[in-house]
């Protein structure tokens, strides 16, 4: 491999060989560049996608009721079932090992809101303070209720970015300040931002007591939120939520006496679910890449091969000549290999290098709905490159060694 | 220095197995030039390529320099082509991306010759053959005569024991040819041991010794007296 002579032989036939080395530099090259870009933009889906998963926490279970649809224990089916707050007490004292934020949820529509002259319509949900977490919002300005406003019935109010901008005009600083819901005054304690953006910005909160005592809710509630203590792995944290919805499911059905069975009455959902789908989304994401991308592989190992084919057929005179002037079989098949496996490292670094920069340069200023910054993992780029000069090597081999064990006088006849 | 006794040689065409020679006996003493004349067909190449171990022989005895030749592996092969023989083609055989000096020192670099010796070595022997101021030539930017004078300071680069040429003036014209075998009758003046496979008359009288091949036999193995090819120049 360091045999100085050797090393000037080939750059000898490098240098006047040109075209030929460019042709299989090039495929080289190019294929790796292929991969590499690939495998980014797979990556940069995945980042991008993940982004707009980001709104909300990801293990969240919601539980919600509606009417009854199947005849149980001699009641008749379409009876409204309804949430109350000794249903979340139980529910929490039950699981409380398990759970890691819980809200009740209390829920008034299309409320008319009046800040000084301005009015608008929105949303009013009653929740607790750890509905925050839930919601994965952050504050802005002031706090977010809190367990004293809850238990005082304060008639505090948090509003969104987006209402203030609305509502308030832009006033700097409205803390402390009141607005009216539905004639009745609320102090602003607090202003919030949603990761989700806008959309998830139309609504106003107050604390749960406040909204069940002052807008005639009884004890009701519309739903409830929950989140868990995440596992070790995903597998087990989905397990987890999936029985927990399950005994959730089943205590309130008894707690309102409904049918085991029906469908509609007691309702969950569960955005582990949803993350789980998009878990297998990005997997297929990178599995199409991946497999575009090996393709890619095979058919720059293919056109090695078919390089390495062309080049020792047309030297076999060449090679026949040498054998005549008394050069081993092994020193031909050395250095047709030492040529092809100095080229394909060459150029498959060049490529990985040129792809990379791109990458690195290009990748983070990029614009482009669902695609965020892609980037490669530099151990895997490496190997392809690896996989490339060997695969390459092993394809010029069998062509080298056939050409050097032909009897030179039947090298010197192909013409 | 060659010794060969009751050769057989048989190529397999499809079905039918052709018997080009049948049972040669001939020897070659240090210093000759010998010329081995016949009709294409009658096994001259095939002798040629089988003194020069490019070809195996099926049956009999080959000797060369006191070293049986038998059942060569392709590596043993190629080390005594490089210590005994040098070879010149009809069709030159240059390695056409490489320049005349690097031609010669071929040879040379199969026999492990530092790089600085060879092109020393190489372009001596350019010197003999005249074309001392063509070593940085491609093959390609020489006419015929030149590219075989090339040829034969390759052959001789490596200083072999005796030299094989095949047709060597078989792509030339008439006068380029007498200057090859100008340049063939003084290599041999200098001691050397040369084969010529021909089909031509005037350059067979140029040699010492005319074997006849016809039909996979000898005919007739005569010694003659030698015309100078200087005479023609």
């Amino acid at each position: 491999m360091f045999d100085i002579e050797r090393w000037q032989e080939i750059f000898d036939a490098i240098q006047k060989n040109k075209l030929r080395t460019f042709l299989t530099g090039f495929s080289v090259a190019s294929g790796i560049f292929i991969l590499v870009i690939l495998l980014g933009f797979g990556q940069g889906m995945q980042n991008g996608i993940a982004k707009e998963f980001e709104s909300d926490a990801s293990n969240r279970i919601g539980v919600w009721t509606q009417v009854t649809t199947q005849e149980y224990k001699g009641l008749n089916p379409g009876r409204p079932i309804q949430l109350k707050n000794n249903n979340y007490q139980s529910i929490n004292s039950k699981f409380s090992g398990n759970l890691e934020h819980k809200s009740p949820f209390f829920r008034l529509r299309n409320v008319t809101v009046d800040y000084n002259n301005e009015s608008g319509s929105y949303s009013v949900q009653g929740v607790s303070p750890l509905f925050q977490n839930i919601e994965n919002q952050f504050i802005s300005q002031g706090r977010y209720l809190n367990y004293g406003d809850e238990e005082s019935v304060a008639k505090v109010v948090m509003i969104s970015n987006k209402i203030k901008r609305e509502l308030l005009k832009g006033e700097d600083d409205p803390i402390g300040s009141f607005l009216k819901i539905s004639g009745i005054n609320f102090q602003i304690v607090g202003v919030y931002g949603d990761k989700g953006g806008d959309r998830e910005e139309d609504r106003l909160f107050i604390p749960i007591s406040t909204a069940q005592r002052v807008f005639n809710g009884s004890d009701n509630l519309n739903m409830m939120f929950f989140t868990l203590k995440p596992s070790s792995n995903f597998e087990e944290t989905l397990a987890k939520s999936i029985k927990f919805t399950e005994d959730i499911k089943s205590y309130l059905r008894e707690a309102h006496t409904v049918a085991p069975t029906d469908p509609s009455a007691v309702n969950t959902f569960n955005t582990l679910e949803g993350v789980k789908r998009f878990q297998n989304l990005t997997g297929g994401i990178k599995f199409f890449f991946w497999f575009v991308g090996i393709c890619t592989i095979v058919a720059g190992v293919v056109g090695v091969s078919n390089i390495m084919m062309i080049i020792v057929k047309e030297r076999t005179r060449e090679i026949g000549v040498r054998k005549a002037l008394g050069a081993r079989p092994w020193a031909i098949v050395g250095m047709i290999l030492h040529e092809a496996i100095f080229v394909t490292s060459v150029a498959g670094f060049a490529g990985l290098i040129f792809s990379m920069g791109l990458l690195e340069f290009v990748g983070p200023s990029l614009q482009v709905d669902y695609v965020l910054n892609p980037s490669i993992n530099f151990r895997v780029a490496i190997s392809t490159v690896f996989l490339l000069i060997i695969a390459g090597a092993l394809a010029g081999f069998f062509p080298a060694w056939r050409a050097s064990t032909i009897r030179p006088i039947e090298a010197l006849r192909d013409e | 220095m060659i010794e060969i006794k009751n050769l057989h040689k048989s190529y397999k065409m499809g079905s039918n197995s052709l018997h080009v020679l049948k049972g040669i006996n001939f020897s070659v003493e240090e210093g000759e030039l010998v010329a081995i004349m016949g009709s294409s067909g009658s096994g001259k190449s095939t002798l040629l390529n089988i003194l020069g171990m490019l070809d195996v022989l099926d049956e009999g005895s080959y000797t060369l320099d006191g070293v049986p030749i038998k059942n060569l592996n392709e590596t043993k092969a190629a080390q005594y082509r490089n210590k005994f023989l040098g070879f010149v083609f009809q069709s030159f055989n240059l390695i056409n991306y490489k320049s005349a000096m690097e031609n010669v020192a071929l040879p040379l670099y199969y026999q492990k010759v530092g790089r600085k010796e060879r092109q020393e070595k190489a372009l001596k022997y350019l010197e003999q053959v005249g074309l001392r101021e063509w070593a940085d030539h491609l093959p390609s930017e020489l006419s015929g005569g030149q590219k075989q004078r090339v040829a034969i300071a390759r052959a001789m680069a490596a200083e072999p024991k005796v030299l094989l040429a095949d047709e060597p003036t078989g792509a030339l014209d008439s006068t380029t040819s007498y200057e090859v075998m100008d340049l063939i009758q003084k290599i041999n003046d200098a001691g050397n041991t040369i084969l010529i496979v021909t089909h031509e008359p005037d350059i067979a009288d140029m040699c010492k010794r005319i074997v006849h091949l016809k039909d996979g036999v000898i005919v007739e193995d005569k010694k003659i007296t030698q015309i100078r090819a200087s005479q023609y120049v």
